[in-house]
């Protein structure tokens, strides 16, 4: 039964509303759907309202978009990694379907200015212009009836490039003798920053010193669907229609607008269905400004649609970071500072409206995490290579410092012989400094991070594990435990982004709601749903508050034509920001069906509540329909002075602080280490999560699965290898390699619901927070694991090569000592 | 990645296929379950004028047993195979080979002649069937058949014996006696990824023959049969540092990482051949 709740009753001392809801995905779903009159408000494993077309087949997605005269795209690619292009030569006959940079001459660059220090901007052409910078760089575009004849034409066409020494290594390219991607400026560096602290005096003083360099490797995104583009120009409309596969519709209108010199107001942004984004859909594709500009010239149809080698060769672009890092601690382990340089490996461009400094500058201000210490160096180098431009995927730097910090940590206990949880717990920071500002000055709003770990220490039962472990060894099997713990910065504001100079900067979002003639409610926001269940989970909040059950709410999103401005999906600020807005313009449409029903009801809208999607008084009721129907269709129903706002509202949101809501989770591997193979078999994994306010548990728990999952990509299997020339070695599936369902343990979850004080309902963000923590855990467990073999694994992925490579390596040096 | 234009056409029988190979000279190629040559031509890694499709081929579908043989035509999916279609040479090998190649899509359509023809090193039949001493029967231009022992078949990577005008039309593999052991361990990145180190073993007391292969070697299977006589000998596996050695002397060029990998599959195959022996 939907209840109003006043919003005030959610602003309450954190630490008396947390709730351990200790439980296992399942059983609390099957207890719960038991009431008698279901409410689908907010808390409700409501069932996802878009998986009946997309389980189905039923969604629409670029690729089943068909218009009338529409022809296919192909793009020439860069095969070389670093060239001088000398020229382009269309084939012959062809030349009226083949298009250059010379034709898209009054396209502008893609250049994403950022405000801070030191940054070095790139221009990127849509088209290759005077240098190509990464094999599978878009050099040409070619059109045709079908995508076969497209490719057809686009192999005829020749490339004539001088090769210049390729830029492979992140490290290499600091050094002053490097080659150059953009000459002007003088070296490869887009952004240096720094954090000073005084880390010579613990040099000097501290018990515990450890030393390491860690890595992640270059990964590739690889939603289901990848990217796809169609365009038109709209006569009637006087608008180029631009159906793509993004996260970011009105960011895209905005980018498409500014860099192809079109009035806002001629360009629509449709996304359709988006088979899955994680990151990789929320930037500016050069291929979406050569389709449009195409679509316009051409005067029919183009369509691009991305193919799995265009995905893994010229979107192979993110999470590549290396670490030197040391870290100062006492004879208990317990943290004093930490000194560190992080090296971004962020390929050849700056992306709109991230730019290439996104990455370190959270890098740099992340990596002292959920830890509570005092001093903290850090100097990050963002560089370029011959890759293609980094972009920031689901959990946006974290992995990459939850890695480099977790096996830090892991490592310190080891020195000082504790057990590495004890260790972790002491030194996270305790639930009695919240909130609490940390190294980096960082605004941790609330939370119990030691719990975190003492549950998953429960959970998977840490001491029985020793136990085990001992045994296991004495029959040569190699069990290890790891953990993980990270806190999770979501739906920043203004001030966050505006820190860190972006082009662009968020602030807040609008949503409509509206009541239809017939009593259903339609919602409208400019962000967008791919796969994260925003469709379900916005309805929610407006059944929250109208009482209206989610099967009679259709949420809108997607289209730029009929939503607010939203800057879209991306940092985990959905359901905090367009949540937030929906709740606010739900609230404020609940008080106007309160007032019009009051008049049908001959009582005070005071006296009104709202339930079943009916408004009542005592046991008196008038429908929404019947509210609905003297509003649109009978206003003689209606006093004189009636209310003329509507039965639509629009409202926007901004949370009460703009530093972002800190989500945190710790997470535990059991691994069991084949030292004959070097393969990892993960044989428990837990995960304990604490998002705030659970709008939807159901939601929640997939996106823990799918996070989880991926960071076990990052954690076992995923890497993008390259040649000394550049040239990518990994592009199929067969040699880029996923984890499939087989490679995937059972995840068991736990949650607790620390709201937060400072966004509607509570709510924090978390659709990125489980693909951060499986790389620390796991290898922190594959290190526990072969610590008999005096083996220490410090880089992503722990694939078998590294693994056993690793234990032969030691095996070979105690031989050689022997 | 769309393939360039082909023709596909279905030939009468092996023979004709065999002319219309030899007659394209390099353009025609025959097309069996597409799994390893439809990737070749989206990635226009192949670009033949014309595809022989040649699985509906009288004959190549089909499964039978002698005396001492067990023949699967040509075009016999993994899927049947795995599913016990075919009668099996030495108790259960063959299913358990099928099942583990890529996953039931894959397995559907690929076949075990292409699957041979295709003699990609890291493949599973290359290596099961050298450890079964299998035979391939190709069929030429003119109708002439010839049985080439699987050592002979598979010259390298990618590469094998087949004439111009040949195709394959069947696989004899000699019948083991109800006594014959046999192991097979596959070491590879996921559920029914191409492997990293494949270690077969076939033992058969009867005949006294035994055989141990190593697959994924980046080249043809390795047989080595003074490891098999050490095992059918004395009931386990050569140790792990002889069997190593013997790899380093193979003439192969193998990392480190490699070596172990396929020493231990060679350790895991025999082992699981003579568990209970
Ligand atoms: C995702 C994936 C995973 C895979 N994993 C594995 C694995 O784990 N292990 C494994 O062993 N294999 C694996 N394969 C390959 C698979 O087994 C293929 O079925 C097999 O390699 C080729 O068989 P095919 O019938 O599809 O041949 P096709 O692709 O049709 O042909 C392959 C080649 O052989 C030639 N050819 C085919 N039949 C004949 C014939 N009768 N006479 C002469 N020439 C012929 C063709 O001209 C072509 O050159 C995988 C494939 C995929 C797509």
């Amino acid at each position: 039964m939907g209840v109003i709740v006043q919003y005030t009753s959610f602003v309450v001392h954190p630490f008396r509303t947390l709730r351990f809801l200790h439980e296992c995905a399942g059983r609390a779903g099957r207890l719960r759907r038991r009431k008698v009159n279901v409410s689908t408000g907010i808390g409700e494993r409501v069932q996802r309202k878009e998986d009946r077309r997309l389980l189905n087949g039923q969604a629409r997605f670029v690729g089943d978009i068909r218009l009338p005269r529409q022809w296919e795209a192909a793009f020439v690619r860069s095969p070389v990694a670093h060239g001088r292009i000398r020229a382009v030569r269309k084939p012959a006959g062809a030349e009226a379907r083949v298009f250059t940079a010379a034709d898209l001459a009054d396209v502008r660059p893609i250049r994403a200015q950022s405000s801070l220090p030191s940054y070095n901007a790139s221009d990127q052409y849509p088209l290759a212009k005077d240098k190509v910078r990464f094999v599978g760089e878009c050099v040409a575009i070619c059109i045709a009836p079908t995508r076969a004849e497209a490719e057809d034409l686009a192999e005829r066409v020749e490339l004539e490039i001088d090769a210049l020494p390729a830029v492979v290594d992140a490290l290499k390219a600091r050094q002053p003798d490097s080659a150059l991607l953009h000459e002007e400026w003088g070296s490869n560096l887009f952004l240096t920053t720094f954090f000073d602290g005084d880390i010579d005096s613990l040099r000097k003083t501290a018990p515990v010193v450890i030393e390491r360099e860690y890595s992640t490797a270059r990964q590739c995104m690889n939603p289901m669907e990848g990217k796809g583009t169609l365009a038109h120009w709209d006569e009637k409309a006087g608008q180029l229609v631009v159906y793509t596969s993004t996260q970011v519709p009105h960011l895209i209108r905005t980018g498409i607008s500014e860099f192809l010199g079109l009035d806002q107001g001629q360009v629509r942004v449709i996304a359709p269905d988006v088979g899955g984004g994680f990151g990789y859909k929320c930037v500016l594709q050069p291929e979406e400004l050569s389709v449009s500009w195409v679509a316009r010239r051409a005067g029919r149809p183009i369509r691009w649609t991305e193919d799995r080698r265009e995905h893994l060769v010229a979107g192979a672009n993110t999470r590549q970071h290396h670490y030197r890092l040391t870290a100062f601690a006492d004879t208990r382990g317990r943290l004093l500072g930490i000194d560190a340089e992080i090296t971004v490996d962020v390929g050849a461009y700056s992306v709109w409206p991230f730019t290439a400094c996104l990455e370190a500058a959270q890098a740099g201000g992340n990596l002292p995490g959920p830890y509570d210490f005092g001093i903290y160096r850090c100097r990050t180098y963002s560089v370029a290579t011959n890759k293609p431009a980094f972009t920031p995927y689901r959990g946006v730097a974290r992995p990459g410092v939850c890695f480099a910090m977790e096996l830090t940590i892991d490592a310190i206990a080891r020195a000082v012989g504790r057990e590495p949880s004890e260790v972790r717990k002491e030194n996270l920071v305790p639930a009695a400094k919240m909130p609490y500002t940390n190294v980096t000055k960082k605004f941790y709003d609330s939370g119990d991070y030691p719990e975190s770990v003492a549950q998953a220490e429960k959970a998977i039962d840490l001491k029985g594990f020793r136990a085990r472990q001992a045994a296991a060894r004495a029959e040569g099997r190699y069990l290890g435990i790891g953990f993980s713990t990270f806190t999770e910065q979501s739906a920043h504001g203004t001030k966050v982004f505006a820190a860190w100079g972006l082009p662009l900067v968020p602030g807040y979002d609008q949503a409509m709601v509206k009541i239809t003639p017939s009593g259903s409610v339609e919602v409208r926001s400019g962000n967008h749903s791919f796969g994260q269940g925003l469709e379900t989970t916005l309805a929610q909040v407006a059944s929250e508050w109208l009482s209206v059950d989610v099967s009679r709410i259709g949420v809108v999103m997607g289209d730029t034509g009929v939503t607010p401005y939203s800057t879209g999906a991306y940092a985990s600020r959905g359901m905090v920001m367009s949540g937030g807005a929906v709740s606010k313009a739900a609230e404020v449409l609940a008080g106007r069906v309160r007032r019009h029903a009051a008049h049908l009801l001959q009582c005070r809208a005071e006296d009104v509540r709202l339930a079943e999607g009916k408004a009542w008084h005592g046991a008196a009721h008038v429908t929404f329909e019947d509210i609905a129907r003297a509003w649109y269709l009978r206003p003689d129903q209606l006093p004189d002075d009636v209310e003329t706002a509507g039965l639509e509202v629009t409202e926007g949101y901004k949370p009460d602080i703009d530093t972002g809501v800190f989500t945190y989770a710790t997470h535990a591997a059991v691994v069991e280490v084949d030292p004959d193979t070097g393969r990892v078999a993960i044989e428990d994994y837990f995960i304990f999560e604490d998002c705030g306010r659970r709008v939807n548990p159901l939601i929640l728990e997939g996106q823990a699965y799918g996070g989880a999952a991926q960071g076990i990509g990052t954690a076992l299997f995923e890497e993008v290898l390259y040649d000394a020339n550049g040239q990518p070695l990994t592009s199929t599936l067969a040699d880029y390699i996923l984890p499939g369902p087989a490679e995937l343990p059972a995840f068991r979850l736990g949650h607790a619901e620390t709201l937060s004080p400072y966004t509607r309902h509570g709510i924090k963000g978390v659709g990125e927070g489980a693909a951060i923590a499986p790389g620390g855990a796991i290898v922190n467990a594959v290190n526990d694991a072969l610590s008999p073999f005096g083996v220490e694994l410090n880089s992503l992925p722990a694939t078998p090569e590294r693994v056993l490579g690793a234990i032969l390596k030691a095996q070979a040096a105690r031989e050689a000592a022997e | 990645m769309k393939p360039a234009a082909f023709e596909m056409v279905r030939p009468a029988d092996a023979p004709e296929a065999g002319r219309a190979l030899a007659a394209g000279d390099g353009a025609v190629k025959v097309m069996a379950g597409g799994q390893s040559l439809g990737p070749m031509l989206n990635l226009r890694l192949a670009r033949p004028e014309r595809l022989l499709d040649i699985t509906a081929l009288p004959g190549l579908s089909d499964c039978r047993e002698t005396a001492s043989h067990v023949e699967i035509g040509a075009a016999v999916t993994h899927a049947r195979i795995e599913d016990g279609d075919c009668p099996e040479p030495i108790a259960g090998m063959l299913r358990h080979v099928a099942g583990g190649i890529a996953y039931r899509a894959v397995r559907n359509r690929g076949t075990i002649g292409g699957s041979l023809c295709h003699a990609d090193p890291a493949a599973d039949w290359v290596t099961a069937l050298t450890a079964l001493g299998a035979g391939v029967v190709a069929t030429d231009g003119t109708g002439a058949t010839r049985e080439i022992p699987m050592p002979a078949f598979m010259l390298g990577a990618y590469r094998t014996a087949l004439r111009p005008d040949e195709i394959v039309t069947a696989i004899r593999i000699p019948r083991h006696s109800p006594a014959a052991r046999w192991g097979y361990h596959k070491i590879c990145r996921k559920v029914g990824e191409f492997a990293d180190a494949i270690g077969a073993f076939v033992a058969d007391p009867e005949t006294r023959i035994c055989r141990a292969v190593f697959g994924s070697t980046g080249g043809a299977p390795l047989l080595l049969p003074d490891l098999a006589a050490h095992a059918a000998r004395t009931g386990s596996p050569a140790g792990l540092t002889t069997v190593k050695t013997a790899l380093e002397h193979s003439g192969l060029s193998l990392s480190a990482v490699k070596i172990h990998q396929l020493a231990v599959a060679h350790r895991r195959a025999v082992e699981e051949a003579l568990a209970d022996v």
